[in-house]
């Protein structure tokens, strides 16, 4: 059986929510954001993990997600005050370098492509923005995409391509995929009941994570296109549910085990693992950890560390961070070979 | 409702309204843990209206439902949102709090349970400093 035990737990966001959690591309810095309107860094002195530097004055109204860009250099922090603020890394220092504006209303979602090149975010007006970024450190819009019928939760670049996937409070997971300099969406995936909050993709990007307010996890994956058309053919190849007791806010697929690490509004922080014997077309995945009051509130976000296998960090309403390490016990392996 | 107005609903289910919580020795005492009930979510939301609830101390968890006074009642997100607001400034941290409409009693039922469901849409909604003002209204005490 493996093991999930608890690092350190820090006081992110007193008085307030913590909503979201995301680690630097080299893994040393944790950046957090929140109700408070605050963006929060953590750095890893010692054995301990303490504050190296809190951002604000960036927005008017709660930080809802922060993206670091793949170089490790910028930061990206999407608000409900409908603007998306890009931060630059100056040693340890961050500045204000530009303000997104044109989504309507609340931001809720910003990611960066692998390349660094494009820039994603989604509102509750329903759109999804792709920004071009040039050497001189300019935003300019490229495409507006109304695909989904209702508030846009979550977007995630594939690990590789320049593959996009939108989440909706209208149950659906669009992907996107530009062609003829045209972005278009692609593929929608159905099957969930209720709003879908977040996405991730595998290390590979064969396969797309998903999880809702239907208390489930779903994973699909790309199957080659029969009508030889542009459009994907996406389908939901694993359903996870029995697990969770309330909505399923996030979702995270380490890109170093293959865990499967979910955050749920019943407090919980859960790891899955994918069965190795299990067909690639019909995965299997079993609970492989489990914290049932990993928080004493919703649990938001869990976030794996690019760098360090098992180190996981997670985020509640109450305010708080945990960082947690999660260990396959060799030992009861060695017993049962 | 002042003069001259038109009721919206002319002939509404009045509820005989409960008399006070007898105080006892139990409840006075500091160190005895007093279970959160229904009577005491029916205390906190008496001036709103008479919802159902479901109270579940040991899990920690509440659900009320509520019945608009017409299936087209266009207050009734707003009454979800206040009865929401209500509970979350009375209960501990620790209670997760279901509001819905009583099913069979709203045009738009599904959607209105859907938003109040979305802590996310409801934290947005409660950094509108107008909404906000309209909520505090809601639940401002007013002696009837």
């Amino acid at each position: 059986m493996e093991n999930l035990s608890l690092v350190q737990r820090l006081s992110a966001h007193p008085d307030s929510r913590c909503w979201y959690v995301s680690w630097s591309p080299s893994g040393t810095l944790l950046a957090s954001c929140g109700g408070d309107k605050t963006i929060r860094i953590w750095g890893r002195e010692g054995d301990s993990w303490i504050c190296k530097s809190v951002l604000q004055d960036g927005h008017q109204r709660t930080v809802r997600k922060v993206a670091w860009s793949p170089c490790g250099y910028y930061l990206a922090s999407a608000s409900f005050d409908a603007t998306t603020c890009i931060w630059k890394k100056m040693n340890d220092e961050f500045e204000t370098l530009t303000v997104l504006e044109g989504h309507e209303n609340e931001v809720k979602c910003v990611a960066w492509a692998p390349s660094g090149n494009l820039l994603a975010t989604c509102s509750r007006d329903k759109s999804v923005w792709v920004w071009e970024v040039d050497q001189e450190d300019e935003y300019e819009c490229v495409t507006v995409m109304n695909s989904h019928t209702q508030d846009v939760k979550h977007v995630v670049w594939h690990p590789t391509q320049e593959l996009l996937a939108s989440a909706s409070y209208d149950n659906s997971i669009c992907i996107y995929k530009e062609e003829d300099d045209d972005w278009e969406c692609r593929a929608t995936l159905q099957g969930h009941t209720s709003t879908v909050w977040s996405l991730s993709f595998d290390a590979t990007g064969e396969r797309l994570a998903s999880c809702s307010d239907d208390r489930t996890v779903k994973v699909w994956k790309e199957f080659p296109n029969e009508s030889g058309q542009s459009d994907l053919s996406w389908k939901c190849v694993c359903t996870l549910s029995g697990h969770h007791g309330r909505t399923v806010y996030d979702v995270a697929w380490c890109r170093l085990t293959g865990a499967l690490a979910t955050a749920c509004g019943d407090d919980a922080v859960r790891v899955f693992k994918e069965d190795e014997s299990g067909n690639p077309n019909e995965p299997v995945f079993s609970l492989a950890a489990q914290v049932t009051k990993a928080h004493s509130q919703d649990v938001n976000c869990v976030a794996w560390n690019p760098k360090e296998p098992g180190l996981l960090a997670s985020c509640s309403d109450n305010g708080e961070i945990a960082i947690w390490k999660f260990q396959e016990l060799w030992t009861t392996k060695l017993v049962s070979y | 409702m002042s003069g001259g107005a038109r009721l919206e609903n002319a002939n509404p289910v009045i509820f005989q309204r409960s008399g006070d919580r007898l105080l006892t020795a139990a409840e006075a005492d500091e160190d005895v843990h007093d279970p959160i009930d229904d009577r005491e979510i029916f205390d906190i939301l008496f001036l709103l209206q008479r919802p159902s609830n479901d109270v579940k101390d040991a899990e920690s968890i509440v659900s009320v439902e509520f019945t608009p006074t017409i299936p087209h009642c266009s207050m009734a997100t707003l009454i979800g949102l206040s009865i929401k607001v209500k509970l979350l400034r009375s209960l501990p941290d620790r209670f997760k709090i279901d509001v819905h409409i009583t099913p069979g009693t709203h045009a738009s039922e599904e959607a209105v349970n859907k938003q109040l469901a979305d802590k996310e849409r409801v934290a947005a909604a409660l950094e509108n400093s107008s909404l906000l003002e309209v909520v505090n209204q809601c639940l401002s005490t007013r002696s009837i």
